[in-house]
C-alpha cells in the first residue's frame, strides 16, 4: 500500500480551474501528478454520467474545480455542478463506496497556489483512503 | 405526464442479482420529461450498476436502449432482436412499460426500475406535483380548476376539514391544503355561493374501484 | 325543532329545552370489556349521551359500535361516532344498520384524521364520501328509508344525527358557511372542536346566530380540560386546527406547583359557565380525554347536575 498512487481525475473550468493550473505551472509551483485534467468550457457541461463513468474506469478519486460561487462565467453553472456532484455522493453511499472520493472545489484563474492546494489536499485524501474497491477487485 | 422516481439501486441490484447480463431500456416519452427514464438516466443506471458489480469483483454486460415509447406495441417490436441476448431487462418506463414488453416476449424478465408515481406536472426546475387522480369522470369546473380528488389527502368534495390550519393540509406543513385555495379563490371572484351547496357523493366506478379500465374509440379501432 | 326523529334521549333533553351536556369515551386498545365499562360507569348519570370515538386519531381501538353496545348494555346513552377514513358506503350503511339495531340513537359523522398520524400510517384510506354526504346518507336513510341507491330500508335506522364542527381552522371566514352546509345536509346537533380561543369563538357564535342557524340545530360547544402546561402546549403545537392562546397557557404556568390542573378545571368550569349564556349554544360536550374519572366533579362544580332523567 506504500506505492499505492491514487489516479484522479479533474474535470477543471477552463475559466478559472484550467487558468489556475496554468498559473500554478508559470509560477513553477508543483502539484502531484495524479491528477489529470479535463477541460470544460465551465462545470455547468460535466454531467453525473462522467464523473460515474470516471469511478467505473477505475479512477480513485473525481473531482469538478469550477468557479468562485457568483463568478460563473455562464451564471450558475458551478452552482448545478456542486448538485451533480453531491447525487453521485449520494450514488456512492448507496453502493458502499466513500463519497470523499468525488469532491467540489471553487477557485478562480488567479490562484494558481489554490489549484496546487487542491491537487495535494485530494492526492492526499484519496491516498488515504486507499485505492477504489472499484479497481482494486475489478482487477484482482 | 407520468411521474415517477428511480427505485434504489439496492432494490434493483437485488432485482438482478442472478443477471450477467442486462439490457436497459428508457422510454423518450414521460419518464424523459420528468428525467427519470430517458437516455441520461439510462446511462446512469448502467454506469452505477457496473460500478456496484466492479466493487464485487464482478462483471456485469450491459446495453443501453431508448424506445420512442413503451406504451406501444409498435415500438416494443424493436427490441425482437436483442431482448433475449441478456438474462434480463430493466425497464426505466413508467409501470406500462415493464409490461407491455412482458406481453410481448413472454419467456424473458422484466424489471421496473422506476416507481410510477402520479400524474402531474413540473412546478419549479427538478420539482413535480401531482395534479391528476385519474378518476375517469373530471369534476375541476366545479372547483375553479383546483382538483380536490387528487389534491385533497381525503378527496372531500365538501372541504376543508378541521385539519386545515394556515393554507396547509393537516398531514404535513409541505402539502397545500386544496382546499384553502378553493375556498379562497371562489371568495376572490364572488363565487363563494357555487360552495354553498352539498356535492353529492362521487361515482367511483370511472375510476380505478370499477375495475380496470379501457378506453375504446370506435373511430380509430381497425 | 319540535318533533322528535329518533328514540334519541339527548334529542329529547335539547328538545326539552334543557342545556345538554355529553361526554366522551374511546374504546380500549384492545378487548378490554372491563376497562371501557369502567370508563363508562365514570360518565354514568353525568351526562345525557357519550360519544364513542371511531379510531379516533387514527389509532386501532375497538370499533365504534361495539363499544356503543356496550354502552347501551351499561345503561349509557351512546353517540356512535363514524368517520369517512376506514369505511367506503357499503361498510358505513350496514354499521349504522348495525349500531343502530344494537341500541345506539345517536351518530356523529366525521371525516376522520388522515391515517398519516395514526398507528397504521401504511395504511390505504377509503374516504368513498366524505362528512357532509355521510350526514345526508343517515338522514336519507332515515327520512326517507333508503339506502344510498334508493333502494328501500327494511326498518329504517332513526338516529339523532350529529357532526363536528371545528371554528378553528382555517380559512376561518368559510367555517360558518360549512356549519351551514352540514345543517342542510341534515346534521340536527354540533359539536365543536375544543374552545379554547373564546373570543374566536364568540365571533364564530354570533355569525352563526346571525345566520339564523342555531334555530335550525343545537350546537354543543367542545371543552377540554387543560391537564397541564405540557398538554396545552403540545395541543397549541402539535393538534391540527387547535387553536389554545397563549395567555391561557401563562394561566396554567401562574399556578402554583401541583395546581397546574386544578386551574385546567377551572378554566372549563368557566367556559362552560359562559356557555350556559351565550346565544345559540344548546349544551356543552365536554372531552375529558382518559380523565372519565374527573367529569362527575365537573358536572358538579359547573351545576350541570342532576341531569334530566333518561
Amino acid at each position: 500500500m506504500d506505492t499505492f498512487e491514487p489516479q484522479i481525475v479533474a474535470f477543471c473550468c477552463k475559466y478559472c480551474a484550467y487558468a489556475a493550473a496554468d498559473l500554478a505551472g508559470s509560477m513553477r509551483l508543483s502539484y502531484p501528478p495524479n491528477v489529470k485534467i479535463v477541460q470544460l468550457p465551465c462545470t455547468g457541461r460535466v454531467d453525473i454520467f462522467h464523473l460515474l463513468k470516471a469511478i467505473e474506469d477505475g479512477a480513485d478519486g473525481v473531482y469538478v474545480a469550477g468557479c468562485l460561487e457568483g463568478e460563473c462565467h455562464f451564471l450558475k453553472g458551478n452552482l448545478r455542478a456542486r448538485k451533480k456532484v453531491e447525487y453521485v455522493k449520494r450514488t456512492l453511499v448507496e453502493l458502499g463506496i466513500e463519497p470523499e472520493r468525488v469532491e467540489m472545489y471553487n477557485l478562480s484563474s488567479a490562484m494558481g497556489p489554490r489549484f496546487a492546494e487542491i491537487a495535494r489536499e485530494m492526492t492526499d485524501r484519496v491516498r488515504e483512503l486507499g485505492p477504489s474497491p472499484v479497481k482494486a477487485e475489478a482487477f484482482a | 405526464m407520468i411521474i415517477g422516481d428511480r427505485k434504489s439501486l439496492t432494490e434493483i441490484l437485488d432485482m438482478i442479482k442472478d443477471c450477467r447480463s442486462i439490457l436497459i431500456t428508457g422510454c423518450k416519452g414521460c419518464v424523459t420529461v420528468c428525467n427519470v427514464g430517458g437516455l441520461k438516466e439510462v446511462q446512469v443506471l448502467a454506469s452505477s450498476l457496473k460500478i456496484a458489480r466492479k466493487k464485487e469483483g464482478k462483471s456485469i454486460a450491459i446495453e443501453e436502449n431508448l424506445l420512442e415509447r413503451q406504451c406501444d406495441p409498435e415500438y416494443i417490436a424493436e427490441l425482437a432482436d436483442v431482448v433475449h441476448r441478456y438474462d434480463a431487462v430493466l425497464s426505466m418506463a413508467c409501470g406500462v412499460g415493464p409490461q407491455f414488453l412482458a406481453e410481448a416476449y413472454p419467456t424473458q424478465k422484466f424489471f421496473p426500475a422506476i416507481n410510477t408515481k402520479f400524474f402531474g406536472g413540473a412546478t419549479g426546475h427538478g420539482v413535480w406535483e401531482e395534479r391528476c387522480a385519474g378518476c375517469g369522470s373530471c369534476v375541476i369546473h366545479n372547483y375553479d380548476g383546483l382538483c380536490p380528488v387528487s389534491r385533497c389527502s381525503k378527496s372531500l368534495m365538501n372541504g376543508p376539514c378541521g385539519g386545515s390550519a394556515n393554507g396547509l393540509c393537516e398531514i404535513s406543513k409541505d402539502v397545500v391544503c386544496i382546499w384553502d385555495r378553493i375556498v379562497k379563490k371562489k371568495m376572490e371572484q364572488g363565487r363563494l355561493a357555487d360552495l354553498l351547496t352539498v356535492m353529492p357523493a362521487k361515482d367511483w366506478s370511472t375510476s380505478r374501484d370499477g375495475g380496470p379500465r379501457k378506453s375504446i374509440r370506435e373511430e380509430l379501432t381497425q | 325543532m319540535s318533533e322528535n326523529k329518533s328514540g334519541s334521549n339527548l334529542e329529547r333533553v335539547l328538545r326539552a329545552g334543557h342545556f345538554a351536556f355529553t361526554g366522551e369515551c374511546g374504546p380500549p386498545k384492545g378487548a378490554n370489556v372491563g376497562h371501557l365499562k369502567e370508563k363508562i360507569a365514570f360518565l354514568k348519570g353525568n351526562v345525557d349521551a357519550v360519544n364513542i370515538t371511531d379510531n379516533q386519531t387514527a389509532v386501532v381501538r375497538m370499533s365504534s359500535w361495539a363499544a356503543s353496545a356496550i354502552a347501551v348494555q351499561e345503561g349509557v346513552e351512546p353517540n356512535f361516532q363514524m368517520v369517512c377514513r376506514d369505511r367506503n358506503r357499503l361498510a358505513m350503511m350496514s354499521d349504522i344498520l348495525g349500531a343502530y339495531s344494537l341500541g345506539a340513537r345517536n351518530m356523529l359523522c366525521l371525516s376522520g384524521d388522515h391515517q398519516r398520524f395514526g398507528n397504521h400510517p401504511e395504511a390505504k384510506n377509503v374516504y368513498d364520501i366524505d362528512s357532509l354526504q355521510l350526514i345526508a346518507l343517515a338522514k336519507k336513510m332515515r327520512d326517507e328509508e333508503q339506502f344510498m341507491n334508493g333502494e328501500a330500508i327494511d326498518v329504517a335506522p332513526r338516529l339523532f344525527i350529529g357532526a363536528a364542527c371545528n371554528p378553528f381552522a382555517d380559512p376561518f371566514e368559510f367555517r360558518v358557511y360549512r356549519l351551514a352546509k352540514k345543517i342542510s345536509a341534515g346534521a340536527d346537533f354540533i359539536q365543536t372542536q375544543c374552545i379554547y380561543n373564546m373570543e374566536k369563538f364568540r365571533l364564530f357564535m354570533k355569525m352563526a346566530v346571525d345566520m339564523g342557524l342555531t334555530e335550525k340545530c343545537f350546537i354543543l360547544a367542545g371543552v377540554t380540560p387543560l391537564k397541564s402546561v405540557g398538554m396545552a402546549q403540545y395541543m397549541a403545537r402539535q393538534v391540527p386546527g387547535m387553536d389554545v392562546p397563549p395567555g391561557l397557557i401563562d394561566r396554567l404556568k401562574g399556578a402554583s406547583k401541583g395546581k397546574a390542573a386544578e386551574e385546567g378545571i377551572k378554566i372549563a368550569i368557566e367556559q362552560i359557565e359562559e356557555f350556559k349564556e351565550m346565544k345559540g349554544v344548546s349544551g356543552v360536550h365536554l372531552m375529558a380525554i382518559e380523565w372519565e374519572h374527573r367529569v362527575a366533579e365537573i358536572a358538579e362544580r359547573a351545576q350541570m347536575l342532576p341531569r334530566p332523567p333518561i
